[in-house]
């Protein structure tokens, strides 16, 4: 079933062209890498599921974006609400600074809800999900800011969770850990993937391929080619994914 | 040249080079069989150990690209394909290895009379020509040389299948050569078994070039897209 789509799709930047008539469906409970070379557009990509890209001025864009049957572009539609729905873990993890507790309770409380046991709950299920819990449990009127950088990403995933938003997006979500902080993001993201669509931006091929049901291959604003994982890593149908992934350019 | 592409380069070196080095060892065999050579019998003894020596770097290469080069879509097939080639070619080492001690343990070249009603000679010919093929099929990555393959490995089969009745018809004639006829057999059973070997090989460069796995499939040759 179709979680999310996007249709004929065209973003500047000013003059620059950065993608160029993307067509994409993403079906629910699937993990979907976006991999390219820097600067091929991909992260613009990611960031026009939430809006993100609306931040910046020179932005414009046509075509459709599509999450849960709506059109995240148009024009009746909150932004706030499309966030509530499309959560967003990014490269580096960006922790508020307060407390454990309030760091996953702050989407909560931004959306007015401030029942006790309800918040309570909810962040004890978004760190059990985000596989946190049993690490700060103990901890959650300390700062965020003195978890390690591997402990931090993981808060920031169970921050998104905690609104539920179904769609999540993440940008490079393991770049700055180490290994076995990494390795934990995966195991995350499988076990997410049971409740939540996710569309994962990296420049870890091997990653990629570990994680990933399907992969899209993004280069100079082009979407070259986008199919099941396992195809693409080992017969892509077009040269230039083959010449990517295998390290001949990029 | 990046890291991976000279590493696979120097895979693909070393397994010509064996392929070549099986090729001659076969050639050298069938040479010292029909000519009675024991010196080039022995030679192709001392060359089996170069094959094995062969085996087990290409082995060790296999393995290190995988561990450390993470290949993935061509270069993957292409490891993945020449770990398998690489125990084919060596089994095939192994025969020309045990046709040779035939030759060397026998008193004479092998009668003649011998070599046409088992049909030895044709069978050289089919196995080393697949051999040969294989070979160029690899070297220059083209698809040509395996079409021949499929349709060879028939005139290997049909005269082992008729091979006990041929045989046991022979010894019943002539009874006094009955060691050198269960030594055409032995060998009638290795050229066929080459010629499978060979075509595990054609498979595998099949899954090498078009990551087609064909493979346990009764595709027959006509219907054989490659």
């Amino acid at each position: 079933m179709t979680h999310a789509e996007v249709n004929n799709v065209n973003v500047w930047y000013d003059t620059i062209h950065a993608l160029k008539d993307v067509s994409l469906k993403f079906e629910r409970n699937t993990v979907t890498a976006l991999i390219g070379p820097s600067g091929c557009g991909k992260s613009t990509f990611l960031r026009l599921f939430n809006r993100m890209n609306d931040l910046i001025p020179s932005f414009r864009m046509n075509g459709t974006v599509m999450v849960n049957n709506q059109d995240v572009y148009s024009k009746e539609i909150r932004i706030d609400e499309i966030r509530k729905n499309v959560g967003m873990v990014f490269q580096k993890p960006n922790p508020f600074p307060k407390s454990i507790f309030e760091n996953v309770a702050y989407g909560l409380r931004v959306n007015g809800i401030n029942n006790k046991t309800i918040v309570e709950d909810t962040v004890e299920r978004s760190l059990r999900q985000a596989a946190l819990w049993d690490e700060v449990k103990d901890l959650l009127k300390k700062s965020a800011l003195e978890l390690s950088g591997g402990q931090q990403q993981r808060l920031c995933i169970a921050r998104a969770l905690a609104v539920e938003p179904k769609l999540i997006l993440m940008d490079e979500p393991a770049s700055s850990l180490d290994p076995i902080s990494t390795a934990r993001i995966e195991e995350l993201i499988f076990e997410l993937k049971k409740t939540y669509t996710i569309i994962l931006v990296t420049h870890n091929l091997q990653q990629a391929g570990r994680i990933s049901d399907l992969t899209a291959f993004f280069y100079l604003g082009e979407l070259i080619e986008y199919n099941l994982t396992k195809k693409i890593f080992l017969n892509p149908d077009n040269t230039q994914t083959q010449n990517y992934i295998t390290g001949r350019f990029g | 040249m990046t890291v991976i592409e000279n590493n696979i380069k120097i895979l693909k070196n070393d397994l010509l080079q064996m392929w070549a080095l099986v090729i001659n060892q076969m050639e050298k065999a069938r040479l010292a069989l029909i000519n009675g050579d024991i010196n080039l019998a022995r030679e192709v003894w001392v060359n089996e150990k170069r094959v094995d020596a062969f085996e087990l770097k290409i082995d060790m290469d296999s393995e290190n690209v995988l561990l450390l080069n993470n290949p993935v879509a061509i270069d993957l097939r292409f490891v993945l394909s020449v770990l398998k080639i690489n125990y084919n070619i060596e089994r095939i080492g192994d025969y020309a290895n045990a046709i040779a001690k035939v030759a060397e343990y026998a008193s004479g070249p092998m009668p003649e009379s011998i070599l046409q009603s088992t049909h030895l000679p044709e069978m050289f010919f089919t196995a080393q020509t697949m051999l040969q093929e294989s070979y160029y099929a690899f070297e220059k990555s083209d698809r040509n040389h395996l079409n021949i393959l499929f349709g060879m490995d028939e005139k290997l089969d049909k005269p082992n299948r008729n091979a006990n009745r041929t045989i046991c018809n022979l010894i019943t004639e002539n009874p006094e050569n009955t060691m050198l006829l269960l030594d055409a057999l032995s060998i009638m059973r290795k050229l066929e078994r080459t010629g499978d070997h060979i075509l595990n090989i054609a498979e595998e460069l099949i899954f090498y070039f078009d990551a087609n796995v064909v493979k346990h499939s009764k595709l027959q040759n006509d219907n054989l897209k490659i």
